[in-house]
């Protein structure tokens, strides 16, 4: 590890030429980062791409198969626990007892960090209802919906006060009531100071959470910046979306494409990315095209996570 | 650090210690009572014990060893694969400031933990019966519980590296139950065929059963120290070799 810039204060995560392998497989290949104080961090990727194999590298379950990785100031591979013990945890498959009630897996996970009965049971009373799970706290978690799951897990990362947390794909399989609440949590966390990092393939989700953000692909960053920096960077500021009747679309697509900086002709729509989405719209119009709908919307992260990491499904 | 991973095996314990103790007691009772008792009396009746003792006396050892053996291995297969497939507890812990070695020790702690209770109602079960003979028996709950680590310690080795819980099956089925039968625990291996007596040496059960019986029976001799090394040697090298095989299964 370099010396730190002067003045900076030093990265909660930094990695160089971080590399995790399978076998012949590569999930990770090199990538470098460094994530702030304070910061929240996101990883976004389709399946694959090396997200879950760089957090459990950072979360010091995984070893590294090359670079270096600093977390905490530490290093995983000396002073894994040490570095655990200031982290919480949300892996992607939640690893709650079930048979137990909601407050005991509070309980037990509080007693592996050694925190006394009482402290852990005022920290459990604050984070049950953080995690609006108060009238659930004596019930056994089994019978419990996916959404509450998620929350119990994310209020059980949270028991320690950690300084970082790390969430491997919080709102994967929850409703959009769930998702948004538990957004609305973590957004509170990011406001108390709380380091976050996350992994996610939902473009709303890295929008609404992330102060910056890598793309990742095949083990590699294929880009990194701010949501907007990368929205500026890999996309227009709108994209025009048309849609023809079926069949016309490869007929109607050559003319269009002089509207826009680039365009995608997709079997239900044609995407033209433009700065100016109305002026294209009465473009086309006066070109004599009759779209059958026409929306012109912002560019989002989605459409930067596409161009990057194409539209082939990748599983 | 490993107690609080052991911390969390009891909490588990917790609720369902009623249920367990109530078998921990019952299951020597009735095994002393029919085979012990009754079948002892017949036994006693044509051949004047076994080795010198009533035959009651001779098994309620062989069948506390025996009894940690299967204890010791039960705990150490299902839990184990639950733990990193099911429930997935090992890796809540390592969540946490816990390294793997700690999760392992803890959960092999806790093993202990629990074959110490089970031989203390066992042996008390064996007070009831008449059939401790020597203050020597002190020594049969330390022993009784080496027992079921010598089994714990490589079976959970081997646990962490299974798939599926069909080895478990076979694990008790070609060695497990056998070991059972062959090890001096019901009859003394003496009398066996020259050659399987001499298979029944090499298995840890018979050392087990022998210690125990040794030792509730007040019978000691310098053999015993040998049975020790032998069952600690067996536990140690099977906690060394889950070490590795636990850092390889979770630590990916």
């Amino acid at each position: 590890m370099g010396a730190p810039d002067a003045g900076a204060a030093s990265p909660m995560v930094e990695a160089r030429g971080l590399v995790k392998r399978f076998g012949d497989f590569v999930a990770v290949d090199g990538v470098d980062f460094s994530i702030a104080k304070g910061e929240s961090f996101g990883f976004l990727g389709p399946n694959g791409a090396g997200k879950t194999s760089t957090m459990r590298m950072i979360s010091c379950i995984s070893p590294l198969s090359g670079g270096t990785l600093s977390v905490l100031g530490m290093d995983p591979s000396k002073d894994g626990p040490r570095i655990r013990a200031r982290m919480g945890l949300v892996p992607q498959e939640d690893s709650l007892d079930l048979e137990l009630t909601v407050l005991d897996n509070l309980m037990i996970y509080g007693r592996y960090f050694d925190m006394p009965k009482k402290v852990i049971r005022e920290r459990a009373d604050q984070l049950l209802d953080f995690a609006q799970l108060t009238e659930r706290a004596h019930d056994r978690v089994d019978p419990l919906s996916g959404g509450m799951k998620r929350r119990l897990t994310i209020a059980r990362a949270l028991i320690s006060d950690p300084d970082l947390l790390i969430l491997d794909e919080p709102t994967t399989g929850l409703d959009p009531q769930a998702r948004h609440l538990l957004w609305d949590r973590l957004y509170r966390l990011k406001q108390e100071g709380v380091t976050l990092v996350i992994t996610t393939h939902y473009m709303d989700e890295a929008e609404q959470l992330c102060d910056r953000l890598v793309v990742m692909d095949k083990g590699r960053f294929a880009a990194e910046g701010t949501p907007r920096e990368l929205i500026e960077k890999y996309s227009t500021k709108e994209v025009v979306e048309l849609r023809f009747a079926p069949g016309q679309h490869e007929a109607v697509a050559p003319s269009l494409t002089k509207l826009a900086e680039r365009q995608e002709v997709l079997p239900d729509r044609i995407l033209l990315y433009t700065d100016d989405g109305d002026a294209a719209v009465v473009e086309v119009a006066r070109m004599g095209h009759l779209p059958r709908a026409t929306l012109v919307r912002r560019s989002t992260l989605e459409d930067v996570f596409l161009r990057l990491t194409g539209r082939s499904l990748v599983d | 650090m490993w107690l609080r991973a052991a911390r969390y095996w009891g909490y588990q314990y917790k609720r369902t210690w009623r249920s367990s103790v109530v078998t921990s007691f019952l299951i020597p009772v009735l095994y002393l009572a029919a085979m012990g008792v009754a079948l002892g009396s017949l036994i006693d009746k044509h051949s004047h014990g076994v080795d010198g003792v009533t035959y009651v006396a001779f098994l309620a050892p062989g069948l506390l060893a025996g009894t940690c053996m299967q204890i010791g291995t039960n705990d150490a297969t299902y839990p184990v694969m639950g733990a990193i497939k099911w429930v997935r507890t090992y890796f809540a812990q390592l969540a946490g400031p816990l390294s793997v070695y700690d999760v392992l020790l803890g959960h092999l702690a806790w093993i202990a933990a629990r074959l110490a209770i089970v031989s203390t109602i066992y042996l008390s079960v064996m007070a009831i019966f008449g059939v401790i003979y020597s203050p020597w028996a002190i020594l049969a709950l330390p022993a009784a519980v080496l027992t079921g680590m010598a089994f714990a310690g490589p079976v959970s080795a081997f646990a962490a590296t299974q798939d599926k819980d069909s080895s478990f099956s076979t694990l008790y089925r070609f060695a497990i139950i056998p070991m059972f039968l062959f090890s001096g625990t019901f009859f003394p291996v003496s009398q066996l065929p020259t050659w399987l007596e001499i298979v029944a040496y090499c298995l840890p059960l018979y050392h087990g059963v022998s210690l125990c019986r040794d030792l509730t029976l007040g019978q000691v001799s310098w053999a015993d120290l040998g049975h020790v090394a032998y069952l600690s040697a067996l536990g140690a090298a099977g906690y060394a070799a889950g070490r590795r095989t636990f850092a390889k299964r979770l630590l990916v």
